[in-house]
């Protein structure tokens, strides 16, 4: 057969050359361009430094939505198609609770605070981090918990019922729950994108000839961000929790013959990426001021990403693929037009699926 | 067939039980005399019901007296065709797939005319609906057909159905669009419209075939994520402004048009029924026929100006039957045709295929993939071929339905369509074909069209309080005995509840009935049937 020789050729010349290497070479290219670029002008520091941050400021929030993801694939080993509505669903009812405490005493009907009205302006609410820490502190948590109750609960009435199921069966079924869910948010909160801040104070930090901006939102989020990942990491290297994870990630049935309660473990795995999506679904609206309720969905592809590109699994790699990804989608606009940026980190995770399936920090090691 | 008991209360009504049981036993005896009755009781019931619903009433108790009184005639009207109806339906169900393909669109064809006629919209209205509703089925149905080669017979999982389709509709229209479009739109290369289809088509394998070279080996989930992403990489390069216009070499300037999208070419029906492609161009062929014979299509069964005196008032009684259709209705039947025609087509290719020696190494992959390497296959290059042919009838099944549209978005092609017909292949059943065909009907006849088209209905019908802005405010009266603020919440709120039952319908289809309606996948490796068929179909 003709077409199997070519097939067989084809095969061998792209995957023939180790990926590192090319990779290695390529990224190394795109370095000396960027310091050939720095040192002729055309791209300032401060515009590279702003670039950075920015994608810092992504990434953490891909990285902390990553990793709920990642131990689901690991643990159920399926991908869930419906974590990006699971990161919609904490924003919109973290931030109903935000700007329930926020307008207590302003005389507008909790009704229409709670369902976030887009007639009600955010002149008026006022909430920024500065002007209401409490109030943000309070929808982060509630965030975060309302999102684990609905995993949970999601998980009660869809995935346990498939526990033994093939993982395209049940990738299937979490396309079901993500339309179930987006929907039913929309029923309760409509269509429209709102807006949720008002007064983000900003500085300009000087660099050189020009300044990078970074706002107070923007930090809150690495700040936060990266002390939950620092939390989740101490839970899962300190506790039985975590060699139990690591245990059931690693051979299941082994896991349950050894004694490990595996439905516990499941429902830890739902309550920590549940818990950690929610949040990251709050802190990225937070960031960006506004939200709609696709926001969760439109993320899931880069999370996807950052999860494969660390590694499907790993925490550590949903962190640093959270973060190359979102410093790919910005820097890469030093080369191309910003509307291919995230063209450019999915075919990066295309082709980090392709010829380095086990991503960068090789596998199963959940913690 | 089992007699059904008659409710208590169906007992009580003189006169109602002995008919019934009159009816059920001359239509027993069969014959003409049996059709004659048929046809008899129906025009009475729906005579009646159409002067009972053109009474006037002006609301208040009158009007829910007349509620009443339609709802017991439409009782009366329905229930004793009813249950022979349903006594053949069910056999007729049982007998094969096909039959079963039958039922559905017939049932869904017949649910939409009487609903239209219930309501009372005008002619043009539900006949436009059912023809929206075949346009859709039949769109859905090839997209299902070819999405079935792929998981269905190879086990391959795509869901970048949407991207595929995008090429291959992008490339149709850069290929045959006018060189010059004028002052809106993207140029093309101007070549006529087979070539464009042809090119289209072949666009889409090539694109298949390059993401699956090297990406097939992957494990399945990794796949469906390749798929998507590559998906979503086509609509946003679509999308881009790079490409609204840029030349090729050797051919000339094209373009995408980019997210102000593009028109398709225009299509030979057109010409059908028109002299020339522009907006105002008068009707010629077909249309100087069908026109004017649709346009003047009303029979008269009571003349205007007879009334009946009911003792309390006099009511007028005029009754015209208007059957008239617009033209684009007209002609849009003709688009269903080609739609149809296209999903035989496809059908019988897959049928074809999948008998054949290379649709039964797929089908072995499908179960065992080791299996039909260790027997010496070359399972890579049957699925590389698969996945390319399948992509190549995505791209075409995508030119036919969205080339005969108005205007080409990248936002038609959105992830979203693919899941639709995923959750159509899932009803259907993959693996069987006829599934698909019924699975793509479905979809659209009750979870897509139907839902749209009934709340069109009820909002023509019955004028609904403004809707509450959402389900809070919808839940909150119900508590103080109002129902009205949430049954108009979700009239005007179909769209959105409609995807909700989707999803959980999905849900539903992989914990329940993985296997669809019609995937029983009973198949025999061999090409002749080693035992004696029973009536179903044993080799899909």
């Amino acid at each position: 057969m003709e077409s199997r020789t070519i097939a067989a050729r084809g095969r061998r010349l792209l995957a023939e050359p180790s990926f590192s290497v090319v990779a290695g070479l390529v990224g190394l290219l795109l370095a000396v361009d960027l310091v050939r670029r720095l040192a002729t002008g055309d791209l300032t520091a401060a515009q590279f430094l702003s670039y950075l941050w920015d994608g810092l400021v992504f990434g953490l929030g891909l990285g902390l939505a990553g990793i709920g993801l990642s131990m689901t694939y690991s643990i159920l080993n399926f991908a869930n198609f419906s974590h990006g509505d699971y990161l919609t669903t904490g924003a919109f009812t973290g931030w109903s609770v935000t700007w329930l405490l926020a307008g207590l005493g302003t005389g507008l009907s909790s009704i229409r605070l709670l369902l976030i009205d887009t007639g009600i302006s955010t002149n008026v609410l006022n909430i920024s981090v500065l002007a209401a820490p409490i109030q943000i502190l309070a929808g982060l948590v509630a965030a975060a918990v309302i999102t684990v109750g609905v995993s949970l609960a999601l998980d009660r009435v869809v995935y346990k019922p498939m526990r033994d199921e093939e993982g395209i069966s049940l990738l299937i079924a979490s396309i079901g729950v993500a339309l179930a869910l987006r929907y039913t948010l929309v029923l309760f909160y409509n269509t429209d994108s709102r807006g949720l801040t008002a007064g983000n104070a900003t500085f300009r930090v000087p660099v050189g000839v020009g300044s990078i901006t970074v706002t107070v939102h923007q930090i809150t989020l690495v700040v936060v961000g990266m002390a939950l990942m620092l939390g989740v990491h101490l839970l899962l290297q300190r506790s039985k929790l975590g060699k139990a994870m690591r245990a059931m990630a690693d051979n299941e049935d082994l896991a349950r013959v050894t004694g490990i309660p595996t439905e516990r473990v499941v429902r830890f795995t739902w309550i920590i990426g549940g818990g950690l999506a929610g949040a990251a679904g709050f802190l990225l609206a937070l960031e960006r001021g506004n939200m709609n309720f696709i926001l969760g969905w439109r993320l899931l592809l880069p999370v996807f990403a950052a999860v494969i590109l660390g590694g499907i699994g790993s925490i550590y790699g949903a962190m640093f693929g959270g973060l190359a990804i979102g410093v790919a989608r910005s820097v890469s606009t030093v080369w191309i037009p910003a509307e291919f940026s995230l063209v450019a980190s999915f075919v990066l995770m295309i082709l980090v699926l392709l010829f380095k399936p086990s991503g960068l920090f090789s596998g199963r090691t959940t913690a | 067939m089992t007699v059904r008991e008659s409710l208590p209360a169906e007992s009580e009504i003189p006169g109602w039980a002995p008919y019934r049981e009159w009816f059920r036993s001359r239509w027993k005896q069969g014959g003409a005399a049996a059709w004659l009755l048929l046809f008899a009781h129906l025009s009475v019931g729906t005579l009646l019901f159409l002067v009972l619903s053109a009474l006037p009433t002006g609301g208040g108790l009158l009007s829910l007296i007349q509620a009443v009184l339609l709802a017991i005639v439409g009782y009366a009207t329905v229930m004793p065709p009813g249950e022979p109806y349903a006594a053949w339906t069910a056999a007729q169900w049982e007998t094969n797939d096909q039959r079963k393909l039958y039922i559905v669109i017939g049932n869904a064809v017949a649910a939409f005319f009487v609903l239209g006629v219930v309501i009372g919209l005008p002619f043009n209205g539900f006949i436009g609906g059912v023809q929206s509703l075949l346009y859709l089925a039949a769109a859905y149905s090839l997209i299902t057909l070819a999405l079935n080669l792929h998981w269905g017979y190879a086990g391959i999982f795509n869901i970048g159905v949407a991207g595929f389709m995008a090429v291959g509709v992008y490339a149709m229209a850069i290929v045959s669009s006018p060189v010059d479009p004028g002052a809106s739109g993207a140029p093309g290369l101007g070549l006529p419209l087979v070539v464009g289809i042809v090119v289209g088509t072949l666009v889409a394998t090539l694109v298949g075939l390059v993401a699956a070279l090297p990406a097939l080996r992957l494990r399945a989930d990794y796949f469906a994520i390749v798929t998507v992403a590559f998906s979503e990489i086509i609509r946003y390069f679509l999308l881009s402004g790079e490409f609204e216009t840029f030349s090729l070499p050797l051919l000339g300037t094209v373009g995408t048009g980019g997210a102000i999208g593009k028109s398709p070419p225009p299509t030979p029906i057109r010409l059908l029924f028109y002299e020339s492609h522009g907006a105002g161009a008068d009707p010629a062929l077909l249309g100087s026929v069908l026109f004017p014979l649709f346009d003047s299509l009303r029979l008269t069964i009571i003349p205007d100006g007879y009334a009946m005196n009911l003792g309390i008032a006099t009511v007028p009684i005029g009754f015209t039957l208007d059957l008239t259709v617009e033209p684009s209705v007209i002609a849009g039947f003709f688009e269903v045709a080609v739609l149809v025609i296209a999903a035989g087509g496809f059908y019988w290719l897959l049928r074809r295929v999948g008998n054949s020696p290379f649709g039964r190494v797929l089908k072995a992959i499908r179960e065992d993939e080791t299996v039909a390497k260790s027997l010496g296959k070359d399972t890579n290059a049957f699925k590389l071929v698969s996945f390319a042919l399948g992509c190549g009838l995505m791209g075409l099944g995508g030119i036919l339905w969205f080339g005969q549209q108005g205007y080409i978005v990248p936002n038609n092609f959105k992830p979203i369509i693919t899941f639709y017909v995923w959750v159509a292949l899932m009803i259907g059943g993959a693996g069987s074909n006829t599934g698909s065909v019924l699975g793509g009907s479905l979809f659209v006849a009750t979870l897509w069209e139907g839902p749209r088209y009934l709340k069109n209905a009820a909002e023509s019908a019955v004028s609904f309080p403004s809707a509450p802005n959402n389900i809070i405010e919808a839940l909150l009266p119900v508590f103080a005995g109002q129902l009205a603020p949430l049954l108009s919440f979700f009239v005007s709120n179909i769209s959105s509840i409609r995807l909700v039952f989707i999803g959980a319908l999905l849900v539903w289809l992989m914990q329940r009935r993985p296997e669809g309606l019609l995937g029983h996948r009973t198949e025999e490796a061999a090409a002749i049937p080693l035992v004696r068929s029973n009536g179903g179909e044993s080799d899909e």
